[in-house]
Parts: C-alpha cells; sequence; structure tokens
C-alpha cells in the first residue's frame, strides 16, 4: 500500500490522483494538480507560507500527506477570488494596505487570516496578532499584514450585515473604499 | 524534503487499527494520529517507519464528552477543540490553557490530544497539565481496554505506557471541585515555541486556604513529572498570590543537575531558574483568580 487513488476537492473542483504514501499535500496541491500559489516555505511547519483550508480549517500542507487529505475538501489561495477575478476582501485589503513586498508568505497569510475571520469577525490587533503565530513574514513587517486583515473584517463585517460597500455575495467591489485610519496608530502598536 | 517510502494503512475503527498493528508487527509500524509530531520527525530522517497506519477515519476517536464530574475527550481529538471547550475552561482550566499554548492555529487543528500524550515529548504542553488535572488515559489492546492514571504513564523521553499492540482511545479529565483553580504557563523557546520550561498548577481551595496541589512540570526533564516539593510547600498556605508563588522556590528541591535538561537554548541550570521562576508565577496567577 504505497500507492493510493484518492480524491482531492479543491476550490470545489473534484481531483482524482494517485499519490505514493509519502507524498506532502502541498507537493500534490502544486506539482500534480498545478495549484501553485500555495508556496512552500520552511516544509517543517513553522513557517505557514504553505497553510491552506482542509475541510475549512487552516493547516500546513507541508505536514499532511496527501493520503489523508483523501476525500477533503481543499480551499487554495486561487479559490480566494471570483471567477471574474474580483477580488476577495482579504485580497483587496492586503493590496489596500500595502500587506505584501515580495508576496511570498501572504497566500499562507490569507488562508490563515480567512479561516481566522470566519471564526472571529471582529478581532482587536492583539487577536490578529495571536492568529498570526503560525505564518511568518521575512521582508514586510507584521504592521501591514495587521492593518490589512483589519481592514478585511471591516469589509466583511459590512457585507454580511448586507452593506452598500461590497457586494452581496462579500466580495470587496473593485472600487476600494478601504478605511485608512490605522495609519495613525503605528506608534501605538502592542 | 520527502520522508522515506512507506506503507500506510487508513483504519476506520479501532479495532482495524489494531488488527494492523498486529498484522505488521514484525515492521517498523507507527500510528499517525494528527502527524504533526511524527511528520516532521520522519522528514528529518530520525523516523522511518516501514508502515503508518492512520488513526483519521476513526470518528469514534474524536468528541469531547462531558459527563458528570468527568469530562471524556477522544484520542483523535484536535487541541483547537480542547482549547475553546467552555467546558473544559472552566473544570479543568489548566488542561485547557495547556491546549491553548500549543504550536499555533493550524498546529492546534491538527494535532492531538491523544497523539501528544502518547509521543510524550517532554517539551510539549499537554504533559505537565495532564499531570496537574490528574487525568486517566484508557487504552485498547488486543486483549481488551485498561485504564492508566497520568502518574503511571510517562516512564521517560518519549516513551510512556502504551505497549506496542495497544493505542489510546480516550483521556479523562475530572472536574476541579467548587473554589478550585488552575493555569498553564511556559517560557517557550524562542525559535520552536515549545515550552523550555512550562508549569503546570492546579489548586483546590478551602476557606481561604489552599487544601490540596498538583503541580507538574514539562520542558525541564527527560519527561513531565509533579514537583512535590511545591505541592508540600502549597498546602495550607493562605490564598495570597504572593505568598503562594514563593512555593515555586521548590520547583528544583531534590533535583539533581544531571536531571535537568541542558541543550543550545539553555543550561541545565539556567532552566533550573526558569522552572522556579514559572512555577512561581504560574501559582501566583491560579491564585488570583481564586482570590
Amino acid at each position: 500500500m504505497s500507492d493510493h487513488d484518492i480524491t482531492l476537492t479543491v476550490n470545489g473542483n473534484e481531483h482524482e490522483v494517485t499519490v505514493e504514501s509519502r507524498r506532502l499535500l502541498v507537493h500534490v496541491l502544486r506539482d500534480q494538480l498545478g495549484y501553485t500559489g500555495t508556496n512552500i516555505g520552511c516544509e517543517s511547519s513553522l513557517c505557514g507560507a504553505c497553510t491552506v483550508h482542509l475541510d475549512g480549517e487552516a493547516v500546513k500542507s507541508c505536514t499532511v500527506f496527501a493520503v489523508q487529505a483523501d476525500g477533503a475538501e481543499i480551499e487554495t489561495v486561487e479559490g480566494l477570488a471570483d471567477d471574474d477575478g474580483t477580488f476577495h476582501p482579504i485580497q483587496a485589503a492586503f493590496q489596500q494596505e500595502h500587506g505584501l513586498q515580495c508576496g511570498y508568505c501572504t497566500p499562507g497569510m490569507m488562508m490563515t487570516a480567512t479561516a481566522f475571520l470566519r471564526d472571529s469577525p471582529d478581532p482587536s490587533r492583539e487577536e490578529i496578532r495571536h492568529a498570526l503565530e503560525g505564518n511568518l513574514c521575512r521582508c514586510t513587517g507584521y504592521q501591514n499584514i495587521v492593518n490589512a486583515i483589519e481592514t478585511a473584517a471591516g469589509e466583511l463585517r459590512t457585507a454580511a450585515d448586507g452593506g452598500e460597500e461590497t457586494a452581496a455575495d462579500g466580495r470587496a467591489a473593485t472600487d476600494g473604499g478601504v478605511p485608512r485610519d490605522r495609519l495613525t496608530d503605528a506608534a501605538g502598536e502592542p | 524534503m520527502f520522508p522515506p517510502q512507506f506503507d500506510y494503512y487508513r483504519a476506520t475503527s479501532v479495532e482495524e487499527a489494531l488488527d494492523l498493528l498486529a498484522e505488521h508487527a514484525d515492521a517498523e509500524t507507527e500510528l499517525l494520529a494528527g502527524g504533526h509530531s511524527l511528520i516532521p520527525t520522519m522528514k528529518s530522517g530520525l523516523a522511518s517507519p516501514d508502515v503508518l497506519v492512520d488513526l483519521g477515519g476513526i470518528e469514534s476517536l474524536r468528541g469531547i464528552e462531558r459527563g458528570d464530574g468527568v469530562t471524556t475527550i477522544g484520542a483523535m481529538t484536535p487541541y483547537v477543540d480542547v482549547a475553546t471547550d467552555e467546558g473544559l475552561l472552566a473544570d479543568a482550566p489548566v488542561f485547557a490553557e495547556a491546549a491553548q499554548a500549543v504550536g499555533d492555529i493550524q498546529v492546534r487543528n491538527r494535532g492531538t490530544v491523544g497523539g501528544n500524550l502518547s509521543h510524550a515529548d517532554p517539551a510539549s504542553d499537554l504533559p505537565g497539565a495532564a499531570l496537574a488535572a490528574d487525568v486517566t488515559l484508557v487504552l485498547q489492546g488486543p486483549d481488551g481496554e485498561r485504564t492508566v492514571p497520568v502518574d503511571d504513564f510517562f516512564l521517560g523521553m518519549f516513551t510512556t505506557d502504551v505497549g506496542e499492540d495497544e493505542l489510546v482511545t480516550r483521556v479523562e479529565v475530572p472536574h476541579q471541585p467548587m473554589g478550585a483553580t488552575g493555569t498553564y504557563l511556559k517560557k517557550p523557546s524562542p525559535s520552536s515555541g515549545y515550552a523550555m520550561v512550562g508549569a503546570a498548577v492546579a489548586l483546590e481551595t478551602d476557606d481561604g486556604t489552599i487544601a490540596g496541589a498538583r503541580v507538574a512540570a514539562n520542558g525541564a526533564f527527560d519527561h513531565a513529572r509533579r514537583l512535590e516539593a511545591v505541592e508540600d510547600a502549597l498546602e495550607g498556605e493562605p490564598l495570597d498570590p504572593e505568598a503562594a508563588a514563593a512555593a515555586g522556590d521548590h520547583a528544583t528541591d531534590g533535583v539533581e543537575d544531571w536531571e535537568l535538561m541542558s541543550d543550545l537554548q539553555a543550561s541545565g541550570e539556567f532552566r533550573a531558574n526558569l522552572l522556579r521562576v514559572y512555577t512561581g508565577r504560574a501559582i501566583a496567577a491560579a491564585v488570583e483568580r481564586a482570590a
């Protein structure tokens, strides 16, 4: 039993694929299925660059054998935007708030953030920082990343309340409208 | 980083898992729970099992059941469920808080209570809390079920009372009585987040005094262990955070130098100091809540 036929549903698309036992989920996603948005960083479950949702929960896909995920629903960063390319609020907020520089950690950051904001729609900055414990950034700095997640939280709450700034399906409107007030609180960062 | 080749079997029941263990008894066979210790160990080449038996498909091993005076946690329950369980946070705070202290959210979503305790990593957070919370482990093997009090469970570094042909099916966490309190506090390694020392405290109170104490440490020794000198020093003390914290000074009473872990992160001497300080702080925090 060292080869296995498994089924993975990635961003709603069902894939049947044959994997070795030792094949990691991140390698199957990237190399066998072409979802290269998920990055490989440390490969030792520290950096979080490979974070995807496995049955709705943020996990490090370098620390899951693909065969363990047989039958699971997986969401990767490619699944965030609408089919027409309209950004998900978390993507719009990362762009707006300069939440990325080199961008390598960003897919993982956004997947951690979307799962976190689903469970904690109105987090404090401290809670956002705590939620990012498993995602390392080595160039942007966390300031703008926290800003982006805070902004996205506001957008998602507005959308959930049926607000007008975002489309009814929760996607961010293309013309932005991101609040900029956190630019003033840098000195008070926890 | 690919781990070496191995055969993988996914069990759907405890019986099937035990059968697979028996069937592959001649090979190097490991149980795969959440995988967050085993997979990194395999990737780094420190373990290369021939066979993995995945417990991830055994639904009966997952979940938290609140009973009369005891909460039962299925071995395959992820940390996150324990860390966010209101009942456990109220009735066995030391255990729930230790689950909160493990790794990060992605790790807590995958790593499991049973996997953690069976692995018995000396620096992991749950073993010390399991000792303080006085849990009972339920094991299943070919001859049926047996229970092991946590005081008899951890035998050494990565070594427990679980036999080669057995697995942990659940953990029974007793509810603390009224007025009791507890907490878990660690000094994390700045790089790995594992505990350089962790102090787990559970206190029973009676009329403004500490009536009973279970205090344990992880990270400091080759396996989690009770700090009996601290427990003795606490009994009968008033519920005063500052005074009670002084019992932390007894954390290394009777401890020989060689017993303390010493590595790149911290010398044994420094760990001994950390242990006394963090034990005192954990006691103060627990007493603060009770008072």
